[in-house]
């Protein structure tokens, strides 16, 4: 076993496995109308497309993924769950064909439009113009960061970078003005609760 | 770099078995843990990848991602304190009601 992994790469057979699990994730997500589970497997398929990332060497994607995906946004549904139901509801299925259609016909002009571009690590590709060819040479003698997109994106763009998180931070500060601070927790669904519960100790006692 | 693969491997087997919980789990705390131990098996994972090729420079990420793991799981039993699991609510109903026949018989 390991000498045949030897022979092929086991980074290759990584990729392979954690692409295996994203499917099976993604299945499994579309089956599945218990709401919770949904959440729980969204976290993880973040999990994994994080890994992945990693594994193309692409860290910042995966810094982002990893916070997001698997941090907030799970967070964010858990939340949103608090005020809606338990299960979905079953899928009309009058529209399921027109549905599919749509979705083949634009991923059929996707995989079309992806014969135009260049070849991958083709050196007259527009991404390997000047400026990245610049930053490929100076960067382990201006900044020596062993990743050069990090390199770009939190020193030679750093300015840019800054504004952006900005940018978040005063959206995030505006919704929380709009929403009011702790609006998960009052209301009259935790009253609800509390009284049911009331209920039911009450004809546990009796 | 055998040991690295081997482990690897079994890190990934883990993965297979967390994911399997996560999926068939019939309870929420099956699916609650299958998911936090799949983020631990994700950080141990980007460790492992960071020695197989060579540049155990990722190792930060690992960390942010078991600091990333933590809140979350944190943020999702805070949830519960907010609502009972929906198997709750039947259970104690299930429990209550044969004493109120006994008590009319």
């Amino acid at each position: 076993m390991s000498e045949f992994e030897a022979h092929i790469s086991p980074i290759v057979l990584l990729d392979l496995s954690l692409l295996t699990m994203l499917l099976i994730v993604a299945f499994a997500m579309l089956r599945s109308r218990h709401l919770f589970a949904v959440v729980m497997l969204s976290g993880i398929y973040s999990l994994l497309s994080a890994a992945f990332f990693v594994s193309l060497d692409a860290v910042d994607v995966a810094f982002t993924e990893a916070a997001v995906g698997a941090g907030i946004s799970t967070v964010l549904m858990l939340g949103g769950m608090l005020l809606t139901v338990r299960r979905e509801k079953p899928a009309a299925k009058g529209r399921a064909p027109v549905a599919l259609a749509v979705v083949l016909a634009t991923g059929a002009a996707l995989l079309y439009a992806t014969i135009d571009m260049p070849a991958f690590g083709d050196p007259n590709a527009p991404a390997n113009d000047a400026v990245g060819q610049r930053y490929v040479e100076e960067t382990p003698n201006d900044i020596a960061v062993p990743n050069i997109v990090t390199a770009v994106l939190a020193s030679y763009r750093g300015f840019d970078t800054l504004g952006e998180t900005m940018v978040i931070f005063t959206a995030g500060i505006a919704v929380i003005l709009l929403l009011g601070a702790g609006s998960g927790r009052g209301g009259r669904k935790v009253a609800d609760r509390e009284a049911s519960d009331h209920d039911a100790s009450n004809r546990e006692a009796k | 770099m055998t040991m690295f693969v081997v482990a690897t491997t079994a890190i990934v087997i883990a993965m297979v078995l967390a994911l399997i919980r996560a999926i068939a789990g019939p309870s929420l705390y099956d699916r609650v843990l299958a998911g936090n131990s799949f983020g631990t098996k994700t950080v141990l994972l980007i460790g492992l990848m960071g020695f197989l090729t060579g540049r155990p420079d990722f190792l930060d990420i690992a960390l942010l991602y078991a600091l990333i793991n933590f809140t979350g799981t944190l943020a999702i039993l805070r949830f519960f304190s907010y609502r009972k699991p929906s198997t709750a609510p039947a259970e104690p109903r299930r429990n209550v009601d044969p004493p109120q026949k006994e008590g009319a018989a």
